[in-house]
């Protein structure tokens, strides 16, 4: 019993660093433009397919293959957003969400168009699970959670150190006094969605490493990176990633006591839980 | 040809209660619900288990109300103090669980084989043709109904309070309106608007399984009522009866084009359908017919 927790426990917390990538992207896109974009399901199947696409025809390695993919996705967000979202701004947050649920559907339909809706693997060798004490690891998960590790410690160097990172902090603390100082908020939007929409693609590879993909992968996995970032505090980037470790160690630990059929619902019950006792979220701002 | 006709306006007339349903929460209190496919599931399960279980029609029409009603206020109660941008994300994630309980609990609701043998009242007394007329005027007189009910609320002292929650919450709290109590009553009435509409398709299609939820329809609707005008019932039914001719038009088009497999075609579709909602929104935000704001009175 207590090694099954464990177990699950372990596996949570390798779902919840897969989940943790789109998330921080989905959380810089709210922090710095202030709405939820749900196109984000499409940035990362978008990403899987293109490492996917990589892996499969050169046999590129995987740090390359992210390092594509990120640039993929971001290149593919900042189009789209600037041809369908950027001009609806002004009419508002809900005004926005919309769009980019319809710009979504495109997305994720546009993949579909090209690829169809087999299940794709990406090629790689397979290795057998390692036993530490009584708990199965895969090497797989192993490297994955380290290349999580160090696109997180990436992104946070970026935001602290950067002077894009500093001009997104000041946009997301306070975008009418960042103009004053002279930021560009046109070219803090772009650079954000480049990174928001290139994680999510990270995130889409690292899923696809682990699994396999299709066209839904991105929005199979986008109520567990809403509810990462709701439980998270919606904008805030560290948040992200203690809600997405937690939203993944209560999905797999749920799996003890419910169907796995389920467990796409624990992100809901944890929406639902912390919206009614804590709306700012565990490190959040207000949400009123 | 004819039933084809007949079969396309009644989910026409469905997909213009769905849109009324919307449009009364968004044209309304200016919140969005991505969770209307889980609402029109509610109604429609709701009815099949009731009648199923030997009830007559209307007391399923009456339980799928009360089920969309009970959902409603259940999962948005503590989240309708909040932006409209959380209630948006609950209302998607309600959609998904909601189509999981379908699929998975089987004792209730038959899981994905979904439950066939929905009563269609009289349909075995006139036989299927007679029926479908019959229920397409139904369906086409609760639009009808429903319609100018709507309309009426929005002329109401209820409809003005609500639309001053729209445009300014706080403002209207301080001018005395209960936000939170409108909120809630806007969001049960709409809710049970869209399980109503739910609980007809039920009773026209006389099975149902979750594959007929998808969260594609929340976004037909949204694309009738963006379309057809927000805030503007009329508008809102126009929209739906577009869109389903839209859907059924490019149905027949996808087929037509060459070296394109049934799957892409399937895709294209629905890219279209988010280029037109897209559209929409940019080139006409205010929709085919604007909202008619009352000018205040003069005093």
């Amino acid at each position: 019993m207590l090694v099954n927790l464990a177990q699950n426990l372990l596996n949570g917390l390798m779902t919840g660093m897969l989940i943790a990538i789109p998330a921080i992207g989905f959380s810089a896109i709210y922090a710095v433009l202030r709405y939820p974009n749900f196109a984000i399901a499409a940035y990362a199947t978008i990403g899987a397919f293109a490492g996917w696409w990589l892996n499969s025809t050169f046999g590129l390695g995987i740090v390359w293959i992210i390092l594509i993919a990120f640039c993929v996705s971001g290149v593919v967000g900042v189009a789209a957003e600037q041809v369908t979202l950027a001009r609806l701004r002004p009419a508002g947050v809900l005004t926005v969400a919309i769009a980019s649920i319809a710009l979504n559907l495109m997305l994720e339909n546009a993949v579909r168009f090209l690829f169809g809706n087999d299940l794709r693997g990406f090629d790689l060798a397979i290795q057998p699970d390692w036993r530490i004490l009584a708990l199965r690891i895969g090497p797989q998960q192993v490297q994955n959670m380290l290349l999580s590790l160090a696109i997180m410690a990436a992104v946070f160097l970026f935001l602290r150190y950067s002077p894009f990172g500093k001009a997104m902090r000041a946009v997301a603390d306070n975008s009418d006094l960042a103009r004053l100082k002279g930021i560009n908020p046109t070219r803090i939007a772009v650079a954000t969605i480049f990174m928001g929409a290139g994680l999510a693609g990270v995130g889409g590879v690292l899923l696809g490493l682990d699994t396999s993909i299709d066209p839904m992968t991105g929005a199979r996995i986008l109520l567990s990176i809403f509810a990462a970032a709701v439980l998270g505090g919606l904008g805030s980037i560290p948040g992200a990633v203690v809600g997405a470790l937690l939203i993944g160690m209560a999905e797999e630990v749920s799996l003890l006591a419910f169907p796995a059929t389920y467990k796409t619902a624990i992100g809901f019950v944890a929406i639902l839980l912390i919206l009614t006792l804590r709306p700012r979220g565990l490190l959040g701002e207000r949400a009123l | 040809m004819l039933s084809y006709l007949l079969f396309t306006l009644t989910i026409g007339g469905i997909y213009a209660m769905l849109a009324l349903s919307l449009n009364l929460i968004w044209g309304g209190v200016g919140m969005v619900n991505l969770g209307l496919a889980g609402f029109f599931a509610v109604g429609a399960y709701a009815t099949a288990i009731v009648t199923g279980a030997g009830a007559p029609v209307i007391v399923g029409l009456g339980s799928a109300l009360l089920a969309g009603v009970i959902v409603g206020l259940l999962v948005t109660y503590g989240t309708l103090r909040l932006r409209g941008d959380y209630l948006a994300i609950v209302t998607l994630g309600l959609a998904e669980v909601i189509r999981l309980i379908a699929l998975n609990e089987r004792w209730l609701t038959h899981g994905a084989d979904g439950m066939s043998g929905i009563v269609a009242p009289l349909r075995s007394m006139v036989g299927s043709q007679a029926f479908n007329l019959g229920y397409l005027v139904f369906v086409s007189t609760v639009v009808i109904l429903l319609w100018l009910l709507l309309r009426r609320l929005d002329h109401s002292p209820f409809g003005r309070a609500i639309k001053a929650v729209r445009e300014d919450q706080e403002l209207a709290a301080f001018a005395g309106k209960p936000v939170l109590r409108l909120k809630l009553q806007t969001f049960a009435v709409s809710a049970a608007v869209a399980s109503l509409a739910g609980a007809l398709y039920s009773h026209f299609q006389s099975y149902i399984s979750p594959d007929h939820f998808q969260p594609l329809i929340t976004i037909y609707i949204f694309l009738a009522v963006s379309a057809g005008g927000v805030g503007r019932p009329a508008g809102a039914v126009i929209g739906a009866y577009a869109v389903v001719a839209f859907l059924e038009g490019t149905r027949f088009v996808a087929e037509l084009l060459p070296g394109v497999d049934p799957l892409q075609a399937a895709a294209l579709r629905e890219m279209l359908v988010g280029a037109a909602l897209l559209l929409v929104l940019h080139l006409r935000p205010q929709g085919l017919l604007p909202e008619r704001i009352q000018p205040a009175r003069k005093t």
